[in-house]
């Protein structure tokens, strides 16, 4: 008995070692998965963010049809990288709508000249409650609505020409 | 040339510290004991480079030298000169290089004025200090150079996180730190007894002022890091159980059994295992938490981003110093003969208690940090918050601080139980008292832990005076009024803790400019919203008037927004009286004009502070004494020689 207790801290620590090596050299996506998959948009009106694209409310993204929300920024960097694969989805047919987190009317016309506008809608989240709502945690992010209003995916970060064709496969099985 | 000057400092104190190792090593072990008469000069003389590494780095802070890669990424030249000063040890590279000075600093002192070990015993703890810095001189060498050069080098520097600018977190990392370092040197002397086979008395006097010195830097960091905490974060808590807390908290219940352990060994020569073991482990907690903290392996507020390479480096560190202690402790404390005998009632049974407890504290907080960590393993991602702990640590902590009042007011070795009761009938009388008069006033209103909070912080604050009782307390020795002050810090500390969780009044308010709000006593007139403009942020304030049927007092909280990146904070307005404090934070802007508003009124609850500050008091107090006593001791001697 006294043998064992003696020896139980080094075995106790070995084990804790061996749990943190894993968990070290394992790849992290340091990704929360967002709760709402599965679940309908929550509600939300958004006034106008680009002056020649209207606001943006929930209920206009439940069409029959699935479609993209993106969540950006005039002032996120990565956005403007993400830019020409969005275009090219809008090529594609797919109907995409906008979020802009924490920005100005004006900030975003020159962005959208800048990079170019695939967006139908553009809603204005000055306060990012909506973005909350939604459960995601930075700029940006791209949701894939089902035709019913719901979430079937979400992608964080910025889409990658290699991300595509996997965002356009989404699409389709959100039918 | 300053840079380098540090980082070629930096390699000769390494040198020097592997030279230390050798020299202890090949003096104990390979029969050449004059090799040993090389020691202590080797230490000094790593105390000082190390020094002359930091103070390197900190001029290189000062001076905004843009061509050094680290002030590049961590200062601005405009920065107030206190930042500047801070930065040098507000990011990795320089909080480790902090780390290392500490250490080798800490080592020279052993090396110094060490008097009471044997120089057996003494030489091997000196080894054990040099080889704990060889791994981190080696992490700063190889993986964390804070002296790397950029070329070219930009115009200016890139700041410091706005959070982090504040004068109270500038100097709460070198608190800690060096309090975790003390910790380390208490480390040595384990494995320095163990080695030689000496742990006895002397060494546990030897150990005990590091101890107590390091226990009371960690409960000033804690308390210092609760109160940023409670007044930068505007959320209203003071302890949210992040794992960088725990971090802090897990080495400070490690060093506060340790402390208790190291004065029985000290004074009775028993719980000898205990003392080896608890010293071991409260280095590895300082030395797990820093990983935790550094590694980014646990995300939180405040750990900074680093690369895996860094985390296996500190791991590999970790298994190789504690895995390498463990087995030490495994190996040689079968030999070490029993301290001397207690009977099942006596002061050393209840410490025997307190160790339990506390290790039991620390090993659910452990399992409740490393939780979300074991589930990822198996692909969950769970987060462990503080329902859990609350509902954990709090009943086993109110036990501990039951054990607490009892403990001083029984006999060592051995007493009788009926006197013991005996002794504790006016504690318990207060104890009913309050739990009848509370159960009056406030049953069904406050829950059970708070409850018995309130009633066992009561009776353990009258039960800590109890050792002045019926004594001259001019001739009471100055380490029993550190104990007492102490205690009845923590009788302090959980009757804050208590009042703020069974009283607090919060309410949420949406508020125009010109309403006035209502609440706990207190009326508070929104007056208006006023945009101001700070260095690097914008913010909005609001400005109000409190009163409490007196003169009303102008409260100012702000939502901050700072542009890049982009992030708000929030100063909450804090009012300090008597009986509590007032708390407003200012929230966003909601439709019509108006503007959330979270207001608390927190009874008494500057007592958890005011109890943390006792606690490190209490524990000066012991030093001072013991040390003082030490000193007169040695010097009556000598006087009887002369």
């Amino acid at each position: 008995m006294k043998k064992l207790l003696i020896w139980l801290p080094l075995v106790l620590f070995l084990a804790f070692i061996g749990l943190f090596a894993s968990g070290l050299f394992k790849p992290d996506d340091r990704i929360i998965r967002s709760r709402l998959v599965g679940q309908p948009l929550p509600a939300f009106t958004l006034p106008a963010a680009a002056s020649d694209r209207p606001a943006l409310a929930s209920a206009q993204l439940a069409t029959g049809k699935p479609r993209l929300l993106n969540v950006f920024a005039s002032w996120c960097v990565p956005c403007a990288a993400e830019a020409p694969q969005l275009m090219a989805l809008k090529q594609a047919g797919v109907e995409i709508d906008a979020i802009a987190i924490r920005d100005a009317r004006s900030d975003v016309d020159a962005f959208l000249k800048r990079n170019g506008n695939p967006y139908a809608r553009i809603g204005l989240d000055a306060r990012s409650a909506v973005q909350m709502a939604l459960g995601s945690s930075g700029v940006p992010e791209t949701f894939v609505i089902d035709g019913k209003g719901r979430i079937a995916y979400q992608h964080i970060g910025d889409i990658r020409a290699d991300d595509v064709p996997m965002i356009l496969d989404r699409l389709k099985e959100a039918q | 040339m300053i840079a380098e000057t540090g980082l070629a400092a930096l390699w000769l104190a390494a040198a020097l510290a592997l030279l230390q190792l050798v020299l202890a090593f090949a003096g104990l072990k390979g029969g050449k004991p004059d090799l040993l008469d090389a020691v202590r000069p080797a230490a000094v003389a790593q105390g000082v480079l190390t020094a002359i590494a930091f103070a390197a780095l900190i001029t290189l802070f000062m001076r905004s030298d843009m061509s050094v890669l680290l002030v590049v990424t961590n200062s601005h030249s405009m920065k107030p000169w206190l930042y500047k000063f801070a930065g040098t040890w507000g990011n990795h590279e320089g909080s480790m290089l902090l780390w290392v000075t500490v250490m080798g600093v800490a080592g020279a002192a052993v090396a110094l004025f060490e008097r009471a070990l044997q120089r057996n015993a003494h030489m091997a703890t000196l080894g054990g200090q040099a080889a704990i810095s060889l791994g981190f001189y080696a992490f700063l060498l190889f993986s964390s150079n804070p002296f790397a050069r950029i070329d070219p080098a930009p115009a200016d520097g890139q700041g410091l996180n706005p959070l982090l600018q504040d004068p109270g977190l500038a100097f709460h990392p070198p608190t800690l730190y060096l309090g975790y370092v003390g910790l380390s040197v208490a480390f040595s002397f384990a494995i320095g007894a163990l080695l030689t086979r000496q742990v006895d008395a002397a060494f546990a006097r030897a150990m005990r002022p590091w101890v107590l010195g390091a226990w009371v830097l960690l409960t000033l960091g804690i308390t210092a890091g609760s109160y940023w905490a409670y007044y930068e974060l505007g959320w209203g808590g003071w302890w949210f159980w992040d794992p960088v807390e725990n971090a802090s908290l897990m080495p400070w219940l490690a060093a506060t059994a340790l402390l208790h352990s190291v004065t029985v060994l000290a004074t009775r020569d028993a719980l000898r295992a205990w003392t080896v073991m608890l010293a071991v482990v409260a280095f590895s907690m300082s030395m797990v938490g820093t990983f935790l903290v550094r590694s980014g392996i646990l995300t939180s507020v405040h750990a900074f981003a680093v690369d895996p390479t860094r985390g296996s480096f500190i791991l590999g560190l970790l298994a190789l110093y504690i895995g390498g202690a463990l087995a030490l402790f495994g190996w040689r404390i079968g030999s070490v003969r029993e301290g001397a005998p207690f009977e099942l009632v006596s002061r050393e049974t209840v410490l025997v208690v307190n160790n339990l407890l506390l290790t039991v504290i620390l090993g659910l907080v452990l399992i409740g940090t490393l939780y979300p960590l074991m589930t990822e393993a198996f692909g969950h991602k769970v987060s462990v918050g503080a329902p859990y702990f609350d509902r954990i640590a709090g009943p086993i902590a109110l036990a501990l601080m039951v054990a607490m009042a009892a403990g001083p007011s029984l006999r060592w070795r051995k007493d009788q139980a009926k006197l013991v009761g005996r002794r504790l009938l006016i504690p318990l009388c207060i104890a009913l008292l309050v739990s009848i008069s509370l159960s009056l006033f406030a049953w069904g209103r406050i829950g059970i832990l708070p409850f018995l909070g309130l009633v066992v912080a009561v009776a353990v604050g009258a039960a800590s005076l109890a050792p002045l009782w019926k004594r001259k307390l001019l001739r009471t020795p100055l380490f029993t009024y550190g104990m007492v002050v102490a205690h009845l810090g923590c009788a302090v500390s959980l009757a804050g803790m208590a009042c703020d969780s069974a009283f607090t009044v919060e309410k949420l308010v949406a508020a125009r400019p010109g309403d006035t709000i209502k609440t706990a006593g207190w009326s508070i007139r929104f007056r208006q919203i006023t945009p101001i403009a700070g260095d690097n942020w914008t913010a909005l304030q609001a400005d109000m008037d409190a009163s409490r049927g007196g003169s009303s007092v102008l409260i100012r909280p702000q939502s901050r927004f700072f542009a890049s990146p982009p992030t708000s904070t929030s100063e909450a307005a804090l009012l300090t009286r008597w009986d509590g404090q007032l708390y407003v934070v200012l929230g966003e802007e909601v439709e019509g004009g108006r503007w959330q508003l979270r207001i608390w009124w927190k009874p008494f609850v500057t007592l958890i502070w005011l109890g943390g500050i006792m606690i490190a008091l209490g524990g000066a107090l012991a030093l001072i004494g013991r040390e003082r006593r030490g000193w007169l001791l040695k010097w009556r001697a000598r006087e009887a020689l002369a």
